[in-house]
């Protein structure tokens, strides 16, 4: 976390911090669609990066519970998959005639393929409002919102704290992948939603001008990290990003102080999983598909695992995180396809042991060890600690 | 005789069938600043958890004005007025002084309200005013972990201060102080009683000797009051010297 500073230098570092984080998303944002353009990166990488984005849009989303909250939610894929989904139902209806059956000619309805072949003729009632795209988009929040504003109120008002919170929601989102595994939900069973061909009138698979819909994506999720950025910097200033990290120091004072720490978490809870569905949202079309796979517990914790990688407690931490370890990834399972998982977990062991910090606190960490070299060369013994003596009066 | 500010009767608490409190009946008055000793497992702490919504009494009635405490949650019961200091010194160690005063200080407590919430200029004298009483004026931009034990205890007494309450619950504030510290607390204290009725749970008793002065000394001993009274008077009563005064290290400082 944030090393002990002693005056209003933490104040700044963390405008630093917002400072440095725009202005790295808003090169990002022109830079990479322009090279793009021009041919210099590929579209692959591109939409690479852009579900980078998105990952980092989650892991946001359990920074915001974990690092400032104390809240260790594992269930948070679980937000940015039910995201995924709303929008991927969006998705689903606009294939319509481009669909195989009905090319074939066997879906008059314009039902989405996997409806066809489990042998429905008509849409489901509850389908029918995802065929606008602003209802799609209200359902982003609106669905993981309530789910995360039941499933909190219920916990957080039983006062379920620490493992058995975490617990909890590694529960949920268990639960909620089996039920989107079985074909009788209607949301496509363990294949998902995929075969995306157009969002917003711009095709996604055209030789032409798909490339050109993917920068658009890529930019609305790099937009979409800044938003989610400004919005965290801007919680952090409040008095309610105050009473957020002493919850996550000392509940039992926040509570004897008169405040409703229940009210206060429930609140991050929810806007931590639009947060989360969002990132979703945007990442369906980029990968082209979602399915119950997305739920599971263990995506949950690799996300976990990004923001402790990268930094709790720290807004630049979990996109760094996000963004180094799935760049790993995608090199890893390429260069060593059965060891990624081991790689994976060896990170998070070093990073434990080791940086407790995460790579953010890695340049506070090596400028005390040069300080340390360079005072040890002196024959003085070295100060332990930079800790402030008490003075006695 | 005046209406009492604060009404325990015949309250009774039992956990896991150790009884905690047994028929504990204590009032106290407006203004009063009154300590509350005791052995060990006496019922001390027990006594604020039921008196700030920790915990419930099995029977019993604990009233505050008009309100029924047994009633009401936590943070309920702080918004009536009532603050406490826990034993251990409970401030929010990766905040400022500044900002752990901020937190405290006495107004809206709602989520939305925490949003948009600025703090005026009347709030910022009131918070230098009271920096200075607590004397962490120089370091109230030091995180308060890293203070020192007295001035965590300091920082948290000047906590309760910010919410304006009218009842203050103070457990051990000496505890881990140097004595002239615990002079000082003492002092503190004794200034703020009129304006706050103040309940002080304390074991060091040349600080209760201090504090007493002329008011009423409460001695518990298993779960219900054993005496009550000056603090000489208390002192010289046979049944508290058997089982506390004087018996081991507390008695003779």
């Amino acid at each position: 976390m944030t090393s002990p500073a002693t005056g209003p230098s933490f104040l700044r570092s963390r405008h630093l911090e917002f400072k440095v984080i725009g202005v790295l998303l808003v090169l990002l944002t022109v830079i990479f669609p322009v090279l793009n353009a021009h041919g210099v990166i590929s579209d692959f990488t591109l939409t690479l990066w852009g579900k980078y984005l998105c990952y980092a849009l989650l892991a946001l989303s359990v920074d915001i519970l974990w690092g400032y909250t104390g809240l260790l939610s594992l269930g948070q894929a679980l937000f940015f998959s039910l995201g995924g989904y709303m929008l991927g139902m969006h998705l689903m209806l606009l294939i319509g005639p481009l669909g195989s059956y009905a090319k074939a000619g066997q879906n008059p309805a314009g039902l989405p393929d996997f409806m066809v072949f489990l042998g429905h003729t008509f849409l489901p009632a509850f389908w029918r409002p995802f065929y606008s795209f602003g209802f799609a988009a209200l359902m982003v929040f609106v669905l993981p919102g309530a789910v995360a504003l039941i499933f909190g109120f219920l916990a957080f008002r039983s006062r379920i704290k620490g493992v058995y919170f975490s617990i909890l929601t590694q529960a949920l989102t268990y639960a909620a992948s089996i039920l989107f595994f079985r074909n009788a939900l209607l949301m496509g069973g363990n294949n998902g939603f995929t075969d995306f061909k157009l969002i917003l009138g711009h095709s996604l698979v055209d030789k032409d001008t798909g490339p050109a819909t993917m920068r658009g994506l890529f930019i609305a999720s790099a937009v979409a990290v800044l938003v989610v950025c400004a919005f965290c910097h801007w919680l952090n200033g409040t008095k309610f990003g105050l009473v957020r990290q002493a919850i996550r120091d000392g509940e039992n004072r926040v509570l004897f102080s008169g405040y409703a720490t229940a009210h206060f978490k429930l609140f991050v809870f929810v806007v931590a999983a639009m947060i989360a569905a969002v990132g979703g949202a945007l990442f369906v079309p980029q990968a082209g598909i979602i399915n119950p796979d997305q739920m599971t517990p263990a995506k949950s914790i690799e996300a976990v695992v990004w923001v402790a990688v990268g930094g709790r407690g720290t807004l630049i931490g979990p996109i760094i995180g996000a963004i180094a370890i799935n760049a790993l990834r995608s090199w890893a399972t390429h260069a060593y396809p059965d060891s990624w998982l081991i790689i994976l977990g060896a990170i998070f062991l070093v990073v434990v042991l080791f940086l407790p910090g995460g790579i953010v606190s890695l340049p506070a960490k090596l400028q005390a060890f040069w300080q340390r070299r360079r005072k040890s060369s002196v024959p003085e013994p070295t100060p332990l600690q930079v800790e402030p003596e008490n003075p006695k009066s | 005789m005046p209406h009492p500010l604060l009404t325990v009767e015949d309250v009774s608490k039992t956990y896991d069938g150790f009884k905690a409190i047994t028929k504990l009946t204590f009032y106290l008055f407006e203004g009063e600043l009154r300590t509350v000793i005791g052995p060990n497992g006496a019922g001390k702490s027990t006594f604020f958890d039921l008196i700030t919504g920790r915990a419930q009494p099995d029977v019993g009635k604990i009233e505050f004005g008009n309100h029924d405490l047994t009633q009401l949650n936590e943070y309920e019961i702080n918004r009536l007025g009532i603050g406490r200091k826990f034993q251990t010194p409970s401030v929010y160690t990766e905040h400022t002084v500044w900002d752990n005063l901020v937190l405290s200080l006495k107004g809206p407590r709602g989520v939305f309200a925490s949003l948009f919430q600025r703090l005026s200029s009347t709030d910022h004298d009131r918070l230098d005013e009271l920096l200075k009483l607590i004397r962490l004026d120089a370091k109230r931009h030091w995180k308060a972990g890293l203070l020192a034990h007295g001035e965590k205890q300091w920082l948290e007494i000047g906590m309760l201060l910010a919410a304006e309450p009218k009842v203050l619950l103070v457990d051990e504030p000496a505890a881990g102080m140097t004595d002239e510290e615990t002079h000082r607390t003492g002092e503190l204290l004794i200034s703020l009683a009129g304006k706050h009725s103040i309940i002080v749970i304390e074991h060091d008793m040349a600080f209760v000797r201090q504090i007493a002065r002329d008011n009423n000394v409460t001695v518990l001993h298993q779960g219900s009051v054993l005496c009550e009274g000056k603090f000489e008077e208390v002192q010289s009563n046979p049944k508290v010297r058997e089982v506390y005064l004087g018996r081991g290290k507390h008695g003779n400082r």
